[in-house]
């Protein structure tokens, strides 16, 4: 493998580890605050993806307006859907819960496949995004992979300064923390749920919106993603943020290279890396000692 | 819950397999078909209920022993086909070993921790078929004769159906007397209280493992019977769709009981099948997904103890 092949495999990693955050990381702070396991998460990872490929005419080549519209409303539906189903399950078992977004998982597939049908569908990267750049003599890398690693760095750079700066950042991570201290101290802790849910929904979905030029849009995409976003919850530590970030680039790097590496094996390369983990750390890389 | 009823609660599993074992001249063979799925789902839910609903350890990745099961039939049979004599110990004991596996490195995590690395395993497993050649790949493979027994042959539908019916009464008799011995009981203080039975003096690993490959042999058991069953493997038997779907059953049944996982497995593959036929609900079959999720919904918002919660709601069930 020469240096520019290298170069591109690193470039892939970053950027397919940094989509896998914006997803991880909802779903990571809707367990660690919610304390809820959400299956339905892939399926709103899922229904960005669609949502672009609905919208993308009408924006023309307008990306970032579509991205912005995209999550504005992404966010009503997530803050609608947790008002509607998951609201009275906090009392609730883990295992209701688990029943709950199962259930749901089925109905946005098949509302999916009665609204835009089961094709696998493309969309087009705007044109202001279009060709890519050389990398040595033989390699090029495409402009619209940079835009989303990019896109996806601002995004988590938003994250960082709203927990770690703001108020509502205060209040997420002292829920993540103590539940229930919070609640004590008389937050609104509804309020703080249906924002973090909404939040969780709208990331998940703009992940999916800036995958859909890069993958095909297919039925089924928010399977994979989903459980790809648990493992890497899961090694970062749950309700951790860092630890999410980080082990969205462990599990990127880890599959791009297994591809190259080990093209027959490479399903197994991720669950590996997060089986030897919690082997050595039981309750992940950054979480809190259970 | 008064003691004379508790007393012949023995009766209603007795009941439900006489029944199953003078059914079969009644039904046509589409029932006859549906009835054994019923049962093979039956045993892999009973299975996981041992882990869930007594141990307390929430496994998503049942499925694994349970393909893994099935497979190990489908690759172990001669071309003329083999004796269940050997093929079903063999797939019970793959089952059992590779959870012996899984339940040793997972049982150091708890929670939803555990919940994930037994996904993990489960995947692992799943891309293990699914991507390499070493068997069919994500085609899968045909069983192309079934195992025989003496004068028992898997190849005609009776004498399946009253093989797997002996294999579920085998499963629900063992699991009731294993839930009244002494190892039940410390599975069911595990539930209760791990920190306690530790202080109690009880070594809770070995407990939860020995617990674990029980339930991963049953799984192993039940997958044995699905690619008997059905004459073809393939991939998706270990997929983490059918580990949720195991656990859905056991938790629509409701936990806690081995009755629940029976009820439930059977309200599960019930309500796919009905939903799914277009005589019954006309254009919406093709659209079951939809229906079977609303359903579920309706379900966990109504029934938080799970169907049988509602026969105690009505004052008809008691515990078992």
């Amino acid at each position: 493998m020469d240096l520019a092949t290298f170069l591109v495999q690193c470039l892939n990693s970053v950027q397919y580890g940094l989509l896998l955050f914006l997803v991880a990381s909802g779903l990571t702070l809707i367990f660690g605050i919610m304390g809820i396991i959400n299956l339905a998460h892939g399926s709103f990872y899922m229904i960005g993806a669609y949502l672009a490929f609905s919208i993308a005419p009408f924006f023309g080549d307008r990306f970032l307006l579509m991205l912005l519209a995209g999550v504005l409303l992404t966010a009503a539906f997530g803050y609608l859907l947790e008002w509607a189903f998951y609201s009275y399950l906090y009392q609730r078992e883990h295992l209701q819960q688990v029943l709950m977004t199962y259930a749901l998982i089925l109905v946005f597939e098949e509302l999916r496949s009665l609204l835009v049908g089961n094709d696998v569908h493309g969309v087009k990267v705007p044109s202001w995004l279009e060709g890519s750049f050389a990398l040595g003599d033989l390699m090029s890398y495409p402009w619209y992979r940079v835009f989303a690693s990019v896109a996806c760095i601002v995004v988590a750079l938003g994250m960082y300064w709203v927990v770690n700066r703001t108020r509502l950042g205060m209040m997420i991570r002292a829920g993540a923390s103590n539940r229930d201290m919070v609640r004590g101290l008389g937050i609104d802790i509804q309020r703080l749920y249906r924002i973090v849910f909404a939040a969780g929904v709208a990331l998940a979905a703009l992940a999916g919106m800036i995958a859909a030029p890069l993958s095909s849009v297919y039925p089924g995409m928010g399977g994979s993603v989903l459980i790809i976003c648990f493992v890497v919850c899961v090694i970062g530590g749950i309700g951790s943020i860092t630890g999410a970030l980080i082990a969205s680039l462990l599990v990127g790097f880890v599959d791009t290279f297994g591809k190259v590496f080990f093209a027959e094996f490479s399903g197994i390369g991720v669950y590996l890396l997060m089986a030897v983990i919690l082997i050595w750390r039981p309750e992940g890389l950054l979480g809190k000692r259970a | 819950m008064n003691a004379a009823a508790n007393k012949h609660a023995w009766l209603v599993p007795l009941i439900g397999a006489v029944v199953l074992a003078v059914l079969p001249p009644l039904l046509s063979p589409y029932l006859t078909d549906l009835v054994v799925k019923i049962m093979v789902f039956s045993i892999f839910a009973l299975s996981l209920e041992l882990l869930v609903g007594t141990t307390g350890l929430v496994s998503l990745g049942h499925a694994a022993f349970f393909g893994l099961g099935a497979y190990t039939l489908v690759l172990a049979s001669p071309a003329d086909g083999g004796s269940m004599a050997w093929l079903a110990p063999l797939s019970v004991g793959a089952a059992a070993l590779y959870a012996l596996f899984v339940g040793a490195l997972s049982l150091r995590t708890r929670g939803v921790y555990f919940i994930m690395v037994t996904l993990a395993f489960a995947q692992m497993a799943y891309f293990v078929f699914h991507d390499t050649k070493l068997a069919g790949g994500s085609d899968g493979l045909y069983l192309y004769v079934r195992p025989r027994l003496g004068p028992i042959d898997l190849e005609q539908k009776l004498h399946l159906y009253y093989v797997v019916l002996a294999a579920l009464v085998f499963t629900y008799a063992l699991l009731a007397v294993v839930l009244r011995s002494r190892f039940g009981a410390a599975l069911a203080g595990i539930r209760v209280n791990e920190q306690r039975m530790r202080a109690a003096g009880f070594a809770t690993y070995g407990y939860k493992l020995a617990a674990f490959v029980l339930a991963g042999a049953l799984a192993g058991l039940a997958g044995f019977l699905v690619a008997a069953k059905d004459g073809v493997v393939n991939p998706e038997l270990l997929s983490w769709h059918e580990s949720g779907a195991v656990l859905l059953m056991i938790i629509l049944g409701g936990l806690g009981h081995l009755r629940g996982a029976v009820i439930g497995a059977a309200s599960f593959v019930l309500l796919k099948e009905l939903l799914s036929t277009e005589s019954l609900v006309g254009p919406l079959a093709s659209h079951w997904q939809l229906t079977l999720g609303i359903t579920i919904i309706a379900f966990v918002a109504l029934l938080p103890k799970g169907l049988i919660g509602l026969g105690e709601r009505l004052g008809l069930g008691r515990k078992g």
